[in-house]
């Protein structure tokens, strides 16, 4: 029983990074129906953002007071990485829109790849550990005669939090701006929504910068959790929100926090009760069986085929 | 009213788009991003370091990145992007013009042919030095025509994209190490075993994907090449896991052993042994298996099979209602397209004498699509040319030594191999959408068979 509660507060905020991730992509496919396949390097380019600037402030400042710290790269990574996001759509997407369906997904997988091979450039191919930063958290069981407590730690309980806060503004952003009219607009009819005076290609690039910015969130957040990061984060952490996104039903933001969550604790059960080697095979074939059998996911509107 | 009238005029100056002030200022724009964006890569490392990480700043890094994009980004402003008469403009009118260039190009085409045909001899006469690293990148590029040809079956005639297609290279070339191993089996002999294994494997794994269509189809073959990566990966009693399979035998010519010695190809001949001889057959093995991908599509495109592939490529829903039965033509599809992916796998396999899950990434799938598409999808030449243009050239960087001596002993070009060639894959997308070949010809007509551009077929729509 405690190894089952530890292991669905693992999976949740494991669920939450993965969440997160997973908007960027929904947000994207539900607006131009392309997979944003840079997407997961993006994240990764998030989380090396985030331990430069938490270096700088700790090492080169000498800032030690941790809540503003990380209040401020997390602010700093948001903006930076919402650069690289707006960056990769005006080169690589923009000027093949209205192009055939597979041009955007090759430029998207050289994105990828270029990313991916800047970063281990310019920052070296090895892993970057951080020390962990913040310590201590809640006890909820005591070990039994297992000797096996449940840990809540305060770095879980930020990740979850964040995470809410966060979806809880976007949610607001969608519904209630009319920046949020307006990517809605554009997800229904683009045509039409330009015909109406909607900036289309503004509102396309600020949907890249929006879920740049909570990439950038997710790779701060797997920085803190994991404390170890390196090049190849991207891929599969990629992978598995866009299983997310499809699980939750492509084009659904809440659809997207929920595949998030399930595949997080999918993950986590899996390693925890199965095999760890094989995780990535579960996340894998999820997304398979959830593509064949359930194509519009969980929460998507089914999609109608024109003759 | 003249005030008024030089008034346009120096906001006609000032709007216009191709004067220099708005040259520079938009490769001042372009510098600042790069500013911003190269800030926490270019201008700080970190670096693990005892107790930690380490912090260092590299602002001359930083500032000289950002004068480099600066003053591109201007030249390319004033003599293309921005100006009345472009360069590029200029080059391109002393091309030939599109209606000779069928003819130009079926020349081209034949002299290609030649030129593979005698390659290791050419180079082996007249770069006696450098012929053994030649003839491997000769072998190399073949190995990605091959490749090429094969996924082009799936993408480029059927339509259905697939971007796990390294899948089958994996099984095709573990194929063949393991029966090597287990039972003992030849290349020969296991080369048409792999490939019927690779295209078994592509019908199972091409049955659970029928109704899927775009980019769900795209994912879900990535997610299966990645499993059966990550099975060969953790499959530690039956395929040696990451540590991979080592030993695997080499291609006999006819039983004859290309080695040293009694009993080898050259003793048996009378002529003396050259370690060269042993790329020059396998050069040899992996052109004709090239030729023989190319000659079965090109014969399967006339025949009902591939008319239907072509036609499912269309329009699927017309293809059901007139009664071609969509499963089988998939299945077909993804079966013959993953047998030649098969066979190059052996051929890999036998060529390296070592196989492990590595050389099976997603890149490695990524590659070979990119191939496919910045060739131009359903082109047999454009994967030439693009395999020559990609491999060939990242390749190339391996030679540029004298680099080091601009940037110093610190730079290795070699490493700068994947950079360019994703920079390469989103810059030729750009720049001609529908690959570097972009006239095709159709499979069927009714008198003649004229060229038409590529933007007319359906390509990669994945129905």
């Amino acid at each position: 029983m405690e190894y089952f509660v530890q292991q669905l507060i693992n999976g949740l905020t494991l669920g939450s990074i993965y969440g997160l991730i997973a908007i960027g992509y929904t947000m994207v496919y539900g607006i131009i129906g392309m997979i944003n396949f840079a997407h997961g390097d993006v994240f990764m380019i998030g989380a090396f953002i985030a331990l430069a600037m938490f270096l700088i402030l700790t090492t080169v400042f000498g800032f030690a007071f941790l809540p503003v710290v990380l209040l401020i790269v997390l602010i700093v990574a948001m903006i930076f990485t919402s650069a690289w996001g707006w960056t990769v759509e005006r080169l690589a997407y923009r000027p093949l829109r209205g192009s055939f369906r597979l041009a955007p997904l090759i430029t998207a997988i050289g994105m990828s790849i270029v990313l991916q091979n800047f970063v281990q450039i310019t920052q070296g191919a090895r892993v970057k550990p951080l020390p962990p930063q913040i310590q201590g958290g809640i006890t909820l069981m005591e070990g039994g005669p297992n000797g096996i407590a449940v840990q809540l730690s305060y770095m879980q309980i930020i990740i979850i939090l964040t995470t809410v806060a966060l979806m809880a503004g976007f949610t607001l952003l969608i519904t209630r701006t009319p920046l949020g009219r307006a990517q809605r607009a554009c997800e229904q009819d683009r045509k039409m929504a330009a015909l109406l005076g909607i900036n289309v290609d503004r509102t396309i690039s600020l949907t890249f910068v929006m879920g740049a910015a909570l990439a950038a969130v997710a790779g701060l957040m797997f920085v803190l959790l994991y404390g170890v990061i390196d090049f190849y984060i991207g891929f599969l952490a990629g992978v598995k929100a866009f299983t997310a996104a499809v699980l939750g039903g492509i084009g659904s933001l809440p659809g997207a926090m929920l595949g998030g969550l399930l595949i997080g604790l999918i993950e986590v059960f899996w390693s925890g009760y199965f095999s760890v080697e094989y995780k990535d095979v579960a996340a894998f074939s999820i997304l398979a069986i959830v593509l064949i059998f359930l194509p519009s996911g969980l929460l998507g509107q089914p999609e109608v085929e024109k003759v | 009213m003249a005030m008024n009238g030089s008034n346009k005029v120096v906001a006609a100056q000032q709007n216009d788009p191709n004067s220099f002030a708005a040259s520079i200022k938009d490769a001042a724009t372009a510098a600042f991003l790069v500013g911003v964006l190269g800030f926490f890569f270019i201008g700080v490392r970190t670096d693990i370091a005892p107790g930690g990480l380490d912090l260092k700043m590299r602002w001359g890094a930083w500032i000289v990145s950002i004068l480099v994009v600066f003053a591109g980004r201007l030249l390319l402003n004033l003599f293309v992007f921005k100006t009345d008469s472009p360069i590029t403009r200029k080059l391109a009118g002393s091309v030939p013009g599109n209606g000779r260039l069928s003819e130009v190009g079926k020349w081209f085409m034949r002299a290609l042919f030649a030129f593979a045909l005698i390659l290791p001899f050419f180079f082996m006469s007249f770069f006696p030095g450098k012929d053994r690293q030649f003839i491997d990148l000769a072998i190399l590029i073949m190995t990605y025509i091959m490749l090429g040809w094969g996924l082009n079956i799936v993408v480029g005639l059927a339509g259905l994209l697939d971007l796990g297609y390294v899948a089958f290279y994996a099984v095709g070339a573990y194929s063949f190490a393991l029966l090597a191993q287990y039972l003992d089996i030849g290349f020969w002999f296991a080369l048409p075993l792999a490939g019927i294994l690779a295209a078994c494997w592509g019908i199972v794994l091409g049955f659970p994907v029928l109704r899927l269509r775009g980019d769900y189809l795209a994912i879900v073959t990535l997610a299966f090449g990645e499993i059966i990566r990550v099975v060969l990966l953790n499959w530690y009693e039956f395929t040696n896991g990451p540590d991979g399979i080592s030993g695997i035998p080499k291609p006999t010519f006819f039983g004859l052993e290309l080695k040293r010695g009694e009993g080898g190809f050259a003793d048996f001949f009378g002529i003396a042994y050259d370690p060269i001889q042993r790329f020059v057959f396998l050069y040899y093995i992996i052109f004709i298996l090239a030729l023989i991908t190319n000659f079965v599509t090109m014969r399967l495109r006339r025949l009902p099979i591939g008319r239907a592939w072509e036609a499912l490529r269309e329009d699927e829903i017309a293809c059901r209602s007139l009664g071609i039965n969509t499963r089988n033509t998939k299945l077909t599809a993804f079966s013959i397209g993953a047998m030649f992916g098969g066979f190059a796998g052996s051929f890999f396999a036998t060529r390296q004498g070592f196989i492990s899950p590595e050389s099976f990434t997603f890149l490695e799938s990524a590659i070979i699509l990119a191939i496919v598409v910045l060739g131009g999808l359903g082109s047999q030449v454009g994967v030439v040319i693009a395999s020559i243009v990609m491999i060939g050239g990242i390749e190339m960087l391996r030679n540029l030594g004298f680099l080091q001596q601009i940037f110093g002993s610190g730079f290795d070009p070699v490493q700068y191999r994947m950079l360019i060639f994703g920079l390469a894959m989103v810059l030729i997308m750009v720049w001609k959408p529908r690959g570097l070949i972009s006239t095709r010809e159709p499979s069927v007509a009714l008198k003649e068979k004229k060229r038409i551009g590529a933007d007319m077929v359906a390509q990669g729509e994945g129905h």
